[in-house]
């Protein structure tokens, strides 16, 4: 019984591990391409500085990509680094996960049409919102 | 499944053959960017590469912990506050991509489990423990702990709100 579960375990790990890493190396190619050829300013064009419209371009961003989480986690420390605000990095890794725009069509197909387009634009707002809550909170434990 | 674990691979393939074919592209014209872009990926591959040890680590633990049929035994009607917790504890454990569970939250949904679990333990899915050490590794720890308490305390709002349009 338990070698079978562990059996199971290790099989689904290892599919997820191939599943997984060409795209872990695609993605670091592509990020480490990015973070080099893009200036460093390049990504300032679109996060302004504002908490309300970062965070929108951010759960935008977030919304679109798609992929395992590990890569937004990568993407949004080195927009970080590259210092675009924490809000818009927040939406950005919130969306990535809670919205699904490549997955839509699947969702609508087993979840239906209503369920799916209702808590896609919820989960978008609420990205909006914690990326907000999550840096005011922040700076208020840091005053 | 094996089909399509087959095609999404293939693709994951793809994608990596056409980065690097791109990445050799930038190497041979424009050299200096080549090189540049090189030494970044060697380093953030020793940055991660540990971490990555941890995350498949954790998984599979994840994995033997963790039974599809349990999720669905409890997340019933008329299963009330305890239904809520486990849509957001089953959401936190649940592991790999999320149209993996889609068949199994259609057949809960067939069974009567009730939208706003639904989507509940689709926006919990947001906190990904296994992945938690990279996440530190980018952010501080009041920033994680600040999102990961943010996160479970908007999984049950997703929740309520997505419940509460879709029964209007």
């Amino acid at each position: 019984m338990y070698k079978q579960i562990i059996q199971q375990a290790s099989q689904k790990t290892f599919n997820s591990f191939k599943q997984f890493l060409p795209i872990l190396i695609g993605m670091l190619l592509l990020v480490s391409l990015l973070i080099k050829a893009v200036p460093q300013n390049f990504y300032l064009k679109f996060f302004t500085g504002n908490l309300i419209t970062d965070s929108l371009v951010g759960a935008l961003i977030g919304s679109i990509a798609t992929g395992n989480p590990i890569t937004s986690y990568i993407i949004g420390g080195e927009l970080l680094n590259q210092s675009v605000s924490l809000v818009a990095v927040t939406a950005f890794i919130v969306t990535w996960v809670t919205v699904g725009t490549v997955q839509m069509p699947a969702e609508i197909y087993m979840l239906g049409k209503n369920f799916t387009i209702t808590r896609n634009i919820v989960s978008f707002l609420l990205a909006i919102i914690i990326g907000i809550l999550a840096v005011i909170t922040l700076n208020l434990i840091y005053a | 499944m094996l089909k399509k674990l087959k095609e999404k691979i293939r693709f994951g393939w793809l994608f990596c053959l056409v980065m690097i074919l791109i990445f050799c592209l930038v190497y041979i014209f424009r050299p200096e960017l080549g090189l540049a872009s090189w030494q970044y990926l060697l380093n953030l591959t020793k940055k991660i590469a540990p971490l990555l040890l941890l995350v498949f680590a954790l998984m599979f633990f994840s994995f033997i912990v963790l039974q599809p049929k349990t999720i669905i035994k409890y997340l019933g009607q008329g299963s009330g506050v305890k239904g809520w917790l486990i849509a957001v504890v089953g959401g936190i454990m649940s592991t790999g991509p999320i149209y993996m569970w889609y068949p199994l939250l259609a057949d809960l949904k067939q069974a009567g489990t009730r939208n706003h679990l639904l989507a509940t333990f689709i926006y919990s899915r947001a906190i990904k423990i296994p992945l938690m050490p990279i996440l530190l590794f980018y952010f501080s720890l009041p920033f994680v702990i600040i999102l990961t308490v943010y996160l479970i305390i908007f999984s049950f709002i997703n929740g309520i709100i997505v419940g509460k349009i879709i029964n209007n």
